[in-house]
């Protein structure tokens, strides 16, 4: 195996909405190196929908300190709320600065950016939905995404495409530098640096119904883990309430702010008796469980009484055309229905990991419960855990939380590495990527990555998803142990050194499996419910005790916990209704 | 919903894999599948239960990132928005054509992307903005909405038979990718543009044959694109 060494000031590894953004604020800076294992055009971020929350009020009186508090509350108080804050208010700029740097956002009458309701988004503390959302149609995502890839070719960053990042070395308490994989040709590359920003995104592939690209395995948080450094709040797991029935597939909550309905079996608006003031735009926890109620209860519709529906039909068919195109062509696309007439079978699907790398509001990355900073460590995005999302996200605040703390990490990222010198190159730092990809290269007979893969997704959507109950994750972790033991096993047919899938799919199961344990760790150990995480056995919310963010370590016998107090803020927990 | 049922389907993929083969060859696989399944899944059948050594790049799996473009039954499309009840259950999957195969079904894509940077595909505005957005009326922001939608998936550019005769033409994908800044109403840039364009590797290669519209997975009009740039640049305006 082929090694190459190279030297950076900085590295940024993954090019979605928050590495893009990063680069934007290191390019001319630092020595950058972006590293990607796709493109950066085809990172996830692309397939976000809806829009992205500030309160510009361009269109309805609105102001930073209700999208605060909504997200303080949509977040059920597991929010640092000075986060919160800093997002809410830096909203405003960020989205003016994405008009600035070409975003094509849709326009109100007068030539400014439209804006449009969104679920959790409230004027004045919980009164009514308010008009928040900045968007391009229910493409805002993609429109990001280019945006920021545009800015960054203007501006010669310079890209490792297809380089996949497999582990971190630190030294003398610091960064040193990472290992990266180069699929064109098997050869490792050795990136000497003196910080390394991570914004790999989500791990949502532990989910057998999951909006997640393929790619979302987690590599970041779980080459970290490995390496150290606690998970944050892993246990709260977002499920979105609308995935395409079976394929997880996405139809943004755009489509119920554009005046979509959620029905059961029987037609009804059940999200009426669920959430009378704001119905079918409540958080996304609530719609889910609410769903699953319906369908628990029987009122589910088709023949397994297994879905509900999202019900377009009764919108004119220009709005829809205007306003909601690509969801409504995913629904031609795959389920062969036409969304203008018939409504659309739904379920929820895991969707968005709120728990991740714990960071500060600089995006550096902090490593115990006295929130010390790892200097040189930087993560940024849906792998990071700030906390601005708390128990449950609101949607849109992950596209703003791309973007605000992109940029901050990069403009942190920038500082810090003036005030360092070169780390000396790690020893021998490629010795256990490389061994691990010896070890899957030299198994014949063994256990096939794709049916460990498939079982932790099943068993994950069926016991540690939407509801779970002391009973559901015992039975979880022991199905873990089972798979862990496999995955030793684990076998690969791919030899060969060119495009090997194979062999990157199978290292990144391991991060999936190790992520997931985090999850089913740290879920039932809290014995309450709060946003996402929600226990049959446990189902309310006890903040005496679990005003607090847990954090995951690993150590040779398993998961250890330990928990960090919530920075409080304004708001004062309540009771979440809407 | 319908329900589904299991049907087989036999698939013939160009495999090609440098360590291994001096010249292409094509491998076929029977695999169980459902009708609404993508031709995706029927891939990640052959690859994750039959042969793991099959190389392609996906990503999303539903049309938003590009990653899949592939000649599937003699026609460019991406393989996540391809059921198979539609492509069949004879199904034939090479890799697109016009970019140099490195192996399978994975061709080096730095060509294409170094044209889609040859055209400044960014805002160009050196005014100071101060501090709100430029406004810009709705007819304005539809004027360009088409070739916003763009994914760089290649799948125009690759079934261009210019293209594929002549790879200095800056190719669909690019000329879509300026057109969306041209005939927006903030940039500054559009001269700069349509001087490139207007260069012998330039928008004036194009023959109308309409592949590229054709094979477009996010069905933009894209000839229609190109057109308006050739017009720009005849009568000077936009």
């Amino acid at each position: 195996m082929k090694v190459h060494h190279h030297s950076y000031d900085a590295v940024i590894v993954g090019a979605g909405g928050a590495g893009l953004r990063a680069a934007i604020e290191t390019a001319g800076k630092c020595r950058t190196a972006v590293l990607t294992k796709l493109y950066p055009t085809r990172s996830h971020t692309g397939a976000a929908q809806g829009g992205m929350c500030a309160a510009l009020a361009n269109v309805e009186e609105d102001s930073w300190e209700w999208h605060t508090f909504d997200t303080v509350k949509g977040g059920d108080y597991l929010v640092d709320q000075p986060a919160a804050e800093i997002m809410c208010r830096e909203a405003i700029d960020a989205v003016i600065e994405l008009e600035h740097f070409g975003m094509p956002f849709n326009r109100t009458p007068e030539g400014k950016i439209d804006q449009r309701t969104f679920g959790g988004h409230t004027r004045n503390h919980g009164e009514a939905s308010v008009k928040r959302a900045c968007y391009s149609a229910d493409r805002t995502g993609h429109m990001i995404l280019q945006t920021l890839y545009q800015q960054c070719v203007a501006r010669d960053v310079n890209f490792f495409n297809e380089y996949q990042v497999l582990d971190i070395a630190f030294v003398e308490g610091r960064v040193g530098g990472v290992v990266a994989y180069e699929l064109a040709t098997g050869d490792l590359h050795v990136f000497t640096t003196k910080a390394v920003l991570f914004a790999t995104g989500g791990f949502g592939k532990m989910f057998k119904i999951s909006s997640n690209a393929h790619t979302l395995t987690g590599d970041g948080p779980g080459l970290l883990y490995r390496r150290g450094i606690p998970l944050q709040d892993m246990e709260f797991f977002q499920f979105h309430p609308t995935g395409i029935y079976k394929l997880g597939i996405l139809l943004s909550e755009a489509a119920r702010a554009e005046g979509g309905i959620l029905r059961n079996a029987e037609g009804e608006r059940f999200m009426e008796r669920y959430a009378p003031t704001i119905k079918d735009l409540a958080p996304r926890d609530m719609v889910s469980r609410a769903i699953l109620t319906e369908i628990g209860e029987g009122r589910g519709a088709g023949p397994n009484k297994d879905y509900v529906y999202l019900d377009l039909t009764h919108l004119s068919p220009e709005h829809i055309d205007a306003k909601i195109p690509d969801i409504t062509d995913f629904v031609r696309t795959y389920q062969g229905l036409e969304p203008k007439t018939d409504p659309i079978p739904i379920q929820p699907t895991a969707h968005y990991a709120m728990g991740g790398i714990p960071t500060n509001v600089d995006a550096e990355v902090v490593i115990d419960a006295a929130n010390t900073v790892l200097p040189g460590l930087y993560a940024a995005g849906e792998c990071a855990c700030v906390s601005v999302h708390g128990a449950n996200r609101l949607g849109t605040n992950s596209l703003l939380d791309i973007v605000v703390f992109g940029r901050r990490g990069g403009q942190a990222m920038a500082s810090y590495v003036d005030t360092v010198g070169h780390p000396d190159p790690p020893a021998d730092i490629e010795a256990d990527v490389r061994d691990r990809i010896e070890r899957l290269k030299a198994s014949s007979a063994g256990e096939n990555v794709a049916r460990i893969r498939e079982e932790l997704q099943e068993h994950m959507t069926d016991k540690a998803s939407v509801f779970r109950t002391e009973e559901s994750l015992a039975s979880m972790a022991s199905d873990l142990d089972a798979l862990d033991a496999r995955y030793e096993r684990a076998t690969i047919q791919d030899k060969g050194e060119v495009f090997n899938y194979d062999l990157t799919e199978a290292l990144e199961l391991g991060y999936l499996l190790d992520l997931a344990r985090c999850l089913v760790v740290a879920a039932r150990a809290r014995t309450e419910s709060r946003g996402g995480h929600f226990r049959d056995d446990h189902p309310l919310r006890e903040d005496e005790h679990w005003m607090r963010h847990s954090l995951a370590y690993r150590t040779d016998d398993g998961v250890r916990l330990d928990y960090k107090p919530v920075t409080p803020g304004n708001y004062l927990p309540m009771e979440r209704k809407y | 919903m319908p329900e589904t049922e299991l049907v087989k389907v036999h698939l013939k993929v160009k495999r090609f894999d440098p360590e291994r083969d001096r010249k292409p060859y094509w491998q076929e696989f029977d695999v169980e599948m459902e009708e609404s399944d993508r031709v995706l899944d029927a891939l990640h059948a052959a690859k994750w239960y039959h042969d793991g050594t099959l190389s392609f790049r996906r990503s999303c799996a539903h049309g938003v990132c590009g990653s899949d473009a592939m000649v599937i039954n003699g026609e460019n499309a991406l393989a996540c928005m391809l059921l198979i009840r539609k492509a069949g259950l004879d199904i034939t999957i090479e890799p697109i054509r016009g970019l140099p195969v490195i192996k399978d079904l994975v061709v080096d894509m730095e060509p294409f992307f170094e044209q889609y940077r040859s055209v400044m595909p960014y805002l160009v505005n050196t005014d100071d903005p101060g501090y709100t957005e430029r406004l810009q009326s709705a007819e304005d922001r539809a004027r360009f909405d088409d070739t916003t939608k763009c994914i760089l998936c290649a799948a125009c550019t690759t079934s261009c038979p210019i293209y594929w005769g002549n790879e200095s033409y800056v190719g669909p994908a690019a000329i879509v990718n300026a057109h969306r800044f041209i005939f927006d109403s903030r940039d500054q840039a559009a001269g700069e543009r349509l001087e490139i364009l207007n260069q012998r590797s330039g928008v004036f290669r194009c023959r109308t044959a309409f592949n590229c519209t054709n094979a477009c997975p996010r069905d933009i009009k894209v000839t229609e694109a190109i057109e308006e740039v050739k017009r720009a640049i005849l009568y000077g305006r936009v």
